[in-house]
């Protein structure tokens, strides 16, 4: 089967990357449980902001910001889900 | 009396040395970090060098702290913009620790208590580069500072100096750690300003 570029997927992701991340949930990798990003907890240092699970402490996402730069990391979700408007 | 000020020369003031570019001198020691602070009792305290075949270096803190014990006077650079200079730290040398440990691989991953990754080439942590510190400015380390015991490789911005530290594995390859992987430098030099990806 043939594939497309990332270009294909562009405005599908440009969608969703836009949802309202406390309402949406995540899955973690660690521990499998599915919950509300809101009730994740969140820890602020100055190398950057991270996510953890609250049931396993596991790292869910992170946020390191740096000037006009960002980085965002899902390393322990395996899906988000985003309720569509 | 005379008075000799800088102002004289015709030059602004001057940036010291030790400073690599875009940092700035601090004289407290902010604390970062990326999550709970693991409380690591010394008595349950461990620490291992794993090497590719599976053999295993083991310390416990009696036998860590009957090795040769080394003053250390360093500065420190934090990717965060702040430095701070002369810190006075105790610990032992890497050196020290793999003195009986054989391997063909270069590359060392360093594990914390709490999860915590950081990847350094091994170079960088013998020849007098890096310690495993439980003691700064004369005082046990505290567990918001990494302690019982922190790795210490002041020639690498301060991430890669991970706290609560329990042990070494060797890589075959670079891997990187948990924020190289998040948009830090596997590297990370303050002089080249290794920063980010
Ligand atoms: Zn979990």
């Amino acid at each position: 089967m043939q594939h497309l570029d990332g270009n294909a997927v562009a405005g599908q992701l440009a969608d969703y990357f836009s949802f309202d991340v406390t309402a949406a949930t995540a899955r973690c990798n660690g521990c499998g449980s599915i919950a509300e990003f809101a009730r994740a907890m969140v820890y602020r240092s100055g190398a950057g902001t991270v996510v953890r699970c609250g049931s396993c402490d596991q790292v869910l996402a992170t946020i390191v910001e740096a000037g006009d730069r960002a980085w965002i990391g899902f390393s322990g979700v395996s899906a988000i889900e985003v309720r569509r408007g | 009396m005379s008075f000799i000020t800088r102002g004289f020369s015709g030059r602004s003031r001057e940036r010291d040395e030790r400073l690599p570019p875009g940092q700035t001198l601090v004289h407290d020691f902010p604390v970062l970090s990326a999550g709970p602070t693991p409380e690591v009792d010394t008595a349950e305290w461990e620490f291992s060098i794993v090497t590719e075949t599976g053999g295993e270096h083991r310390w416990n803190w009696d036998e860590f702290m009957a090795l040769e014990i080394e003053e250390i006077e360093t500065d420190i650079h934090c990717v965060t913009h702040w430095s701070k200079l002369g810190t006075r730290w105790r610990g032992v040398s890497l050196d020290t620790l793999f003195e009986d440990v054989e391997t063909q691989y270069d590359f060392v991953m360093a594990h914390s208590y709490g999860g915590y990754t950081t990847n350094v080439p091994l170079d960088e942590l013998l020849d007098g580069k890096a310690w495993i510190a439980f003691e700064f400015d004369g005082e046990p380390l505290d567990p918001e500072h990494g302690g019982p015991a922190r790795l210490i490789v002041p020639h690498l911005y301060f991430w890669k100096s991970a706290k609560w530290v329990r042990g070494l594995v060797m890589q075959g390859e670079d891997e990187p750690g948990f924020w190289e992987q998040n948009g830090y430098h596997l590297h990370g030099d303050p002089w080249k300003e290794e920063r980010y990806w």
